[in-house]
């Protein structure tokens, strides 16, 4: 199975057509393939927040927005999280390279690894964690999930879901 | 001029169109000088209202028009060239600039020292910016809305806000009124 293929299907399928990016290392198959597909507008943002704004006005527009970024991001967003996703009731399917778990080469990452499930929790942002490959046959039920509840939810997918680290 | 008078005057100019609009005082005033369904107010997030409006504009055809301030582009300086790399024709970003941020008490910005706006907006890679003074922007604002391309305008002015109450509006209901007129 090609996981960066499953998901932009996944995505697809569920009309998700405005999909923006901060780019993680693990995450660059995933971009790559998006950035190819005719069905999906990919706009790179500079910051997660400023992603999440873009994100909130396509929906407003009348699209189904994802964004794809890294759990770092998860420390900067939690105002935007919270005051404009949440606050306005909007959906926000958040695909996130969950760094510092096993198989994490740099130990920085992992001091906010230990933070990412809890500030989440904090924010009870329903969160899933792809450990296995197998685990991506849950997304195209996530997505519907996250449009039928009109929030934002977090899929974790760390560097064992991914296959390792490249070469570290 | 003040913000606030800026507001009054290009109340009929926006009035049909597509506005997201700044957090704090910004919103207040839209709100209480000319409220419309197709008005966003942001009752939080300060520095999102160029994305969120940015947004708006790729995902449908309608114009837009982003309010947004000085202090606010500054938080989020990062959306200059993504808006300016992602061009789109229905797009206007307006700068209200008064060097200061208005809502906190006018404390100064930068944008009203050293840094120019305008020139950052050039550098991050935006095709139209338009420097204008306040009372010079009605005609600037309707030729932008009118025009196929994509405009920036950094509009200075004077400092200072007027006293008003607070959006008791339900973010909801913000939300889904102003989406059934993106709709209509």
């Amino acid at each position: 199975m090609n996981i960066d293929k499953k998901i932009a299907d996944d995505l697809v399928a569920n009309d998700v057509s405005f999909v923006t990016t901060v780019p993680c290392k693990q995450l660059a198959g995933v971009i790559e393939e998006i950035d190819v597909r005719d069905d999906i507008f990919h706009i790179p943002s500079n910051k997660e927040d400023e992603g999440m704004g873009l994100c909130a006005g396509a929906f407003m527009g009348g699209k189904r927005p994802a964004i794809i970024m890294q759990n770092t991001a998860i420390g900067v967003t939690i105002n935007t999280l919270a005051t404009l996703t949440q606050f306005y009731r909007m959906p926000l399917p958040m695909l996130i390279s969950y760094r510092g778990e096993l198989r994490e080469p740099v130990a920085c990452q992992v001091e906010m690894a230990v933070h990412t499930k809890a500030l989440l929790a904090q924010l009870n942002i329903p969160t899933f964690h792809f450990h296995w490959q197998k685990d991506v046959e849950e997304l195209d039920n996530i997505l519907k999930y996250t449009f039928m509840s009109n929030k934002p939810v977090a899929i974790l997918t760390d560097a064992n879901f991914w296959g390792g680290y490249g070469d570290q | 001029m003040i913000r606030s008078e800026i507001l009054k005057e290009i109340a009929p100019i926006i009035r049909d169109h597509l506005v997201v609009c700044n957090i704090g005082l910004p919103s207040q005033e839209l709100h209480m000088i000319d409220d419309q369904p197709t008005n966003f107010y942001m009752l939080g997030t300060m520095g999102l209202s160029s994305s969120i409006g940015f947004g708006l504009a790729l995902a449908q055809d309608k114009p837009v028009i982003s309010i947004d301030g000085d202090g606010s582009v500054l938080t989020n300086l990062g959306t200059l060239p993504t808006i300016a790399n992602n061009a789109t024709g229905n797009y206007t970003l307006l700068i209200i600039d008064n060097g200061s941020y208005g809502s906190t008490g006018d404390q100064p910005t930068y944008a009203g020292q050293k840094t120019s706006l305008t020139a950052v907006a050039k550098a991050c890679g935006c095709d139209n910016v338009i420097e204008v003074q306040d009372k010079d922007l009605g005609p600037v604002l309707q030729s932008a809305i009118d025009s196929d391309e994509m405009t920036i305008i950094v509009c200075k002015c004077d400092s200072g806000n007027i006293k008003l109450p607070v959006i008791t509006l339900d973010p909801v209901v913000i939300r889904h009124r102003f989406m059934e007129a993106v709709k209509a």
